[in-house]
């Protein structure tokens, strides 16, 4: 029995020892190869007598167990030294920058914009769009301002050499088309390139307004009012925001509206800052698109997109948006 | 318009402080644009009279005074100014004044006691003048504050008008608003009539008798033009940005000022013989009264005499017949000129007119007679002599514009409007805007004041109605209509989603103006008679563009000096193809650029690898890729030829994709060519919605054969012979390999293709496949003279 008890002991220590899995093996084959102290044992069984050989062969089998077992653990402890090896041999700086094909980004007036037909399409307005070469009559005439009316001077416009046409000077020219071309109910919006002979800081020859148009039975200045003040304050994402309406002119509405909104300058003042033109559509308008004013009625509005954005994301200088500076661009990604 | 809010509150009994004034002023659409104090908020400055003046006993250039300041005791002053004189009257800061950046204390000036500063006009922030002491008046009350004496106390309003409101061009006009929306108290002065002392007069004709409905005249006699223009008239007139000139010309910018009535004073011993108002005679030629020489144009209504033109009627005197130190007698005129006749006049003779600027908008034309007694009474009062003869004021009228009554639906107001205000509420606005009104069912015939232009139709009725009763009160209605879904074809693409698969594949958006320099047009697009414009702000802007090409590169070009050496950019934007005002003539176009090398500069990635021809094409076909798409070799001015390709969608011309001309590459002074694009976005926002087709479950056969091509043989034509045969089983046929060199001869090129063949009902043999595979390899040998590669 001291026997046993003596190559339980040798097994463990050996075992504890083993560190690769040759190693192992040969520990395993002192034991319980086939000429294995453990395999020696079992062979002396045969000398002994039944009774001798059920005690002696349980206890050789105890033994062996335990030294499987004790194996066992030292072949996991192996394996597991090995992982460890290899897991830290193939480990990564992870704060290395990630692969890009770099970036890229929509200008900022564009998501502007983007997000104003988005917030217009929640109340239904369709977008639609004009030509930026117009005829005087979409541009002026049928807008109610006849040649040498003293709103000319308002808009100084930009003239085709050669031709009766001109380069648009608002998107208003779109509200006759789409008249033209639809019948009401209509709600639009119509976003685009307009042009006007002015340029320093705070004007660009070529700049973005948005309009606005909704035509129905019964459309009303408190329906305008409602709209656009929704509208800024949504957009402005400020439900505390005022906004005032006042009497003002333009030629194609009556009444006409000027809107402003409250807005905090660079001091911490509040102060009204103007932001677009309104009215309910003069009815001679409503006539040059073909529409019966005693029937329909509605409102229209015009915006600087490029203010817009410029407001919304505290941009100091309109020409910025102009200029394609990517370092200025990169910024509204 | 400048305005004075003191000389308004003398007109309109208004209440509030000067805030709630300018409020309400913009509140009623008379939008005040800017308060500014008339001077600084400075005290402690008095009238003073200089007693004596004796030199500086250390400076030559100052002077010691001693000035009254009417506390009993002289002040010794030490001045600097080149007209201190004994006797005369000026403003005197006293000690503890405080002046926009001064001081005043107890000095000693250069070893002399001084006890306070005479003013300049530019010291008093009332001027630039700092050419001396601001002398005042004789009569100028000694010790009295000079706020007080020269109404300092007073705020200008600038005033931004609408042009429909040429009624509010006056004080008098504006008061009258004022007093209309807030229902306060109008006080405008009474005009009394001067009789006449003589019969002198002129003879008045009215040729044209649609441009003028009438003309009155009045002739006066030996008047002392001499005369100063008293101090009241000068200060309202420069309060309000006239400069004073002479008596009769303030005396008619008075008028103009306060009354919102343009007069004109002739010399009348310039005239010859009698008036005659007409368009010009062909030919006809004259002086204005700028010195500017104009040849008459048809529509150019002239003030004749026997002679011929004396004056542009309604815009500007001429030159010859105006009123000069010398006058001594004087012709006054007060017509009426209709608005039609007087439009667009300045802007075509390129000069300013407070006369036509207020004809063009609507004068009131019934204030003729009470203009040219008010200028009497004022010559009378100014120039008069002992011996000055007044004559008869003599008339030629045609045909006034008549007020006709309108018809306001009370039900029609409230649905404009979006509100019910009652209709006793509209009759009192419509009274106190001096309108006549009647009553009858529901219906007001409302009848507007003579000066009221603007107000025709049953919506400026209404305008009135809303802006008297305030815009502020219109509720802000929930927006009420009948919500159709908005209809968006799945098969539409929109522009916003071209512009993310864009920025999605590292593209930047850029906005550039329309306009270019006429050398892009010619570089980019061969286009050497592009759209120009009449009035261009610069030669670099001054025609339109047919492609975005320039823009991009001019953007490149800018990001490169500001340091970038890699750059993806892209536009959206409209071309011009033609001055048609039509969506055909105007393209929108989308255009990228990429420049430089193919990754951005970072670690782990082939920093040598360029972008090139066919990593654009890839995005192409990115953005592109429900698209039937194909690439055809072209000539292009902006592009390489060699390495350029139309863009074609479904077989059509599209777009097109290439290298930069190194011709352009040099003249622009790039480093290296960029590769450009330029897309029709019509022909790439219409495509179909997807549809399904059934999925096979057997098993899909791979084969691969490289085969050797003459090396000028096009890939797509490849590709396309193969897919014109429509195999029943090929599910791809696609290139995956190009090699030339060793082992080829010259001229050859060897492709790989990959070929994928599936069956949707069996599992295909290797004889099948093999079948079909020599059937492709024998199509691609009969047709470009391939073989198989061994």
């Amino acid at each position: 029995m001291s026997d046993l008890k003596t190559i339980l002991q040798e097994a463990t220590g050996a075992l504890a020892d083993v560190t690769t899995m040759p190693d192992l093996e040969q520990t395993k084959a002192r034991f319980l190869g086939k000429s294995g102290s453990l395999t020696e044992q079992l062979k002396a069984l045969g000398k002994l007598s039944p009774e001798e050989k059920k005690t002696a062969g349980a206890a050789i089998n105890e033994v062996k167990q335990q030294v499987e077992a004790l194996i066992n653990d030292a072949k996991n402890r192996i394996l597991n030294a090995e992982l460890e090896t290899k897991l830290a041999a193939e480990a990564i700086d992870v704060t290395l920058p990630g692969r890009t094909s770099g970036l890229g980004g929509l200008h900022p007036v564009t998501r502007c914009l983007e997000r104003i037909e988005a917030l217009f399409a929640t109340m239904g307005f369709a977008v639609a769009d004009g030509p930026e070469i117009e005829t005087d009559y979409y541009c002026f005439t049928a807008l109610n301002t006849p040649p040498n009316h003293p709103a000319r001077s308002m808009q100084d416009t930009f003239y085709v050499l050669n031709s009766e046409n001109l380069l648009r000077s608002h998107t208003s020219p779109v509200q006759i088309r789409y008249m033209e071309a639809n019948k009401p109910p209509l709600r639009i919006i119509c976003p685009g390139h307009v042009y006007r002979c002015d340029h320093d800081a705070t004007h660009s020859p070529m700049f973005h307004q948005i309009e606005g148009l909704w035509i129905d039975e019964a459309i009303s200045l408190a329906d305008l009012k409602g709209t656009l003040t929704q509208f800024f304050r949504a957009f402005f994402e400020r439900d505390d925001m005022q906004i005032r309406f006042r009497p003002s002119f333009f030629p194609f509405v009556e009444p006409g509206v000027e809107v402003d909104i409250e807005w905090e300058n660079k001091g911490g003042k509040i102060k009204w800052l103007e932001i677009g033109g309104a009215g309910v559509v003069h009815p001679q308008v409503l006539r040059n698109g073909g529409i019966d004013p005693e029937k329909y009625s509605g409102f229209a509005f015009g915006m600087g997109l490029d203010r817009l954005a410029m407001l919304k994301y505290g941009v100091n200088d309109l020409r910025l948006f102009f200029e394609n500076d990517m370092k200025f661009l990169a910024q509204f990604r | 318009m400048k305005v004075s809010a003191n000389w308004l509150k003398q007109l309109v009994d208004f209440k509030g402080s000067i805030d709630e004034l300018s409020h309400t002023l913009t509140m009623a659409g008379l939008e005040v644009e800017e308060m500014s104090p008339v001077a600084p908020p400075y005290e402690k400055i008095v009238v003073a009279e200089v007693k004596s003046v004796n030199p500086h006993p250390n400076a030559d250039k100052l002077r010691v005074t001693e000035v009254d300041v009417g506390t009993g005791n002289l002040l010794q002053i030490v001045c600097g100014a080149p007209n201190v004189a004994i006797g005369m009257r000026v403003p005197c800061a006293l000690v503890g004044a405080k002046l926009p950046g001064i001081e005043i204390k107890e000095a000693k000036l250069r070893g002399v006691d001084s006890n306070g500063m005479l003013c300049s006009a530019r010291e008093l922030g009332l001027s630039e003048d700092h050419g001396g002491l601001l002398a005042l008046p004789a009569d100028a009350p000694i010790g009295q504050d000079i706020r007080e004496y020269l109404d300092l106390n007073d705020v200008y309003l600038t005033l931004k008008l609408t042009p429909n409101r040429g009624d509010c061009l006056s004080m008098v006009g504006i008061a009258r608003d004022l007093a209309a929306v807030t229902g306060a108290k109008l006080t405008v002065p009474a005009i009394t009539p001067v009789a006449s002392t003589s019969t002198d007069a002129r003879a008045i004709k009215i040729s044209a008798t649609k441009a003028c409905g009438q003309y009155l005249g009045r002739v006066i006699k030996n008047i002392n033009t001499q005369a100063p223009t008293p101090d009241w008239m000068k200060r309202r007139l420069e309060r309000a940005g006239f400069r004073s000139i002479s008596p009769l010309v303030d005396i008619t910018n008075y008028l103009t000022l306060e009354r919102g009535r343009p007069m004109h004073a002739f010399d009348l011993d310039k005239l010859t013989g009698g008036i005659n108002v007409r368009f010009p005679n062909p030919g006809e030629e004259m002086n204005l009264l700028n010195e500017q020489h104009v040849v008459l144009k048809p529509d150019m209504l002239l003030i004749a005499d026997d002679a011929g033109p004396v004056a542009m009627g309604g815009v500007m005197g001429g030159l010859e017949s105006s009123v000069t130190a010398t006058t001594t007698n004087v012709f006054f005129e007060a017509a009426f000129f209709a608005q039609d006749v007087i439009q667009g006049k300045t802007r075509t003779l390129g000069i300013n007119s407070d006369a036509a600027y207020r004809f063009e908008r609507g004068v009131d034309p019934t204030s003729q007679r009470d203009g040219i007694e008010y200028a009497t009474r004022l010559t009378l009062d100014i120039c008069g002599t002992p011996t000055t003869e007044i004559g008869p004021i003599t008339e030629a009228a045609s045909e006034l514009p008549i007020r006709a009554a309108v018809r306001v639906r009370v039900a029609r107001v409230n649905s404009i409007i979006g509100m019910n205000i009652p209709s006793a509420t509209m009759a009192e606005i419509l009274t106190r805007l001096q309108c006549k009104v009647a009553v009858e069912d529901g219906v007001f015939l409302a009848t507007p004041p003579s000066y009221r232009f603007d107000l025709n139709i049953e919506e400026d009725f209404i305008e009135e109605i809303a802006r008297v009763y305030g815009y502020e009160k219109v509720p802000v209605a929930p927006p009420k209509s009948s919500v159709p879904m908005l209809s968006i074809p799945e098969g539409q693409r929109s522009r916003s989603a071209i512009r993310h698969v864009l920025a999605d594949l590292g593209y930047q958006e850029v906005i550039n103006y329309s306009f270019v320099p006429e050398t892009w047009e010619a570089d980019f697009a061969a286009n050497l008679s592009p759209v120009k414009l009449a009035n261009p702000i610069a030669s670099h802007m001054s025609v339109m563009r047919t492609s975005l090409i320039g823009g991009l590169i001019e953007t490149l070009k800018n990001n490169l000096n500001r340091g970038e050496s890699r750059l993806r950019l892209f536009e959206l934007g409209r071309c011009f193809l033609s001055a048609d005002a039509s969506f055909a003539a105007q393209p929108e176009r989308i255009a990228g650029l990429a420049y430089g090398s193919l990754h951005t500069e970072q670690w782990g990635q082939d920093k040598a690898a360029k972008t090139d021809f066919f990593s654009v094409k890839g995005e192409v076909e990115a953005l592109l890729q429900n698209f039937q798409l194909s690439f055809e070799k072209t000539d292009h001015p902006a592009l390489h030829p060699g390495r350029s390709a139309s863009i074609l969608v479904g077989g059509r011309r599209a777009g097109l994709l290439g290298e930069l001309h190194p011709r352009w590459q040099q003249k622009y002074d790039l480093p290296v060519a960029p590769i450009l694009f330029e897309l029709d976005v019509d022909a790439v926002t219409n495509t179909a919605a997807p549809r399904f087709s059934a999925l096979s479950r057997m098993q899909a056969v791979r084969r691969d054969i490289a085969l050797l091509f003459s090396d000028d043989t096009p890939v797509q034509a490849i590709i396309d012979a193969v897919k014109s045969r429509k195999y029943r089983t090929v599910t791809e046929f696609s290139l995956f390999d190009l090699y030339r060199g060793n082992g080829l001869s010259a001229g050859q090129k060897s492709l790989a293709f990959r070929i994928v063949m599936q069956d949707t009902e069996l599992t295909l043999t290797d004889s099948e496949c093999d079948v079909t595979v020599s059937e492709i390899v024998k199509v691609l040998s009969q047709e470009f003279g391939a073989t198989l590669r061994k």
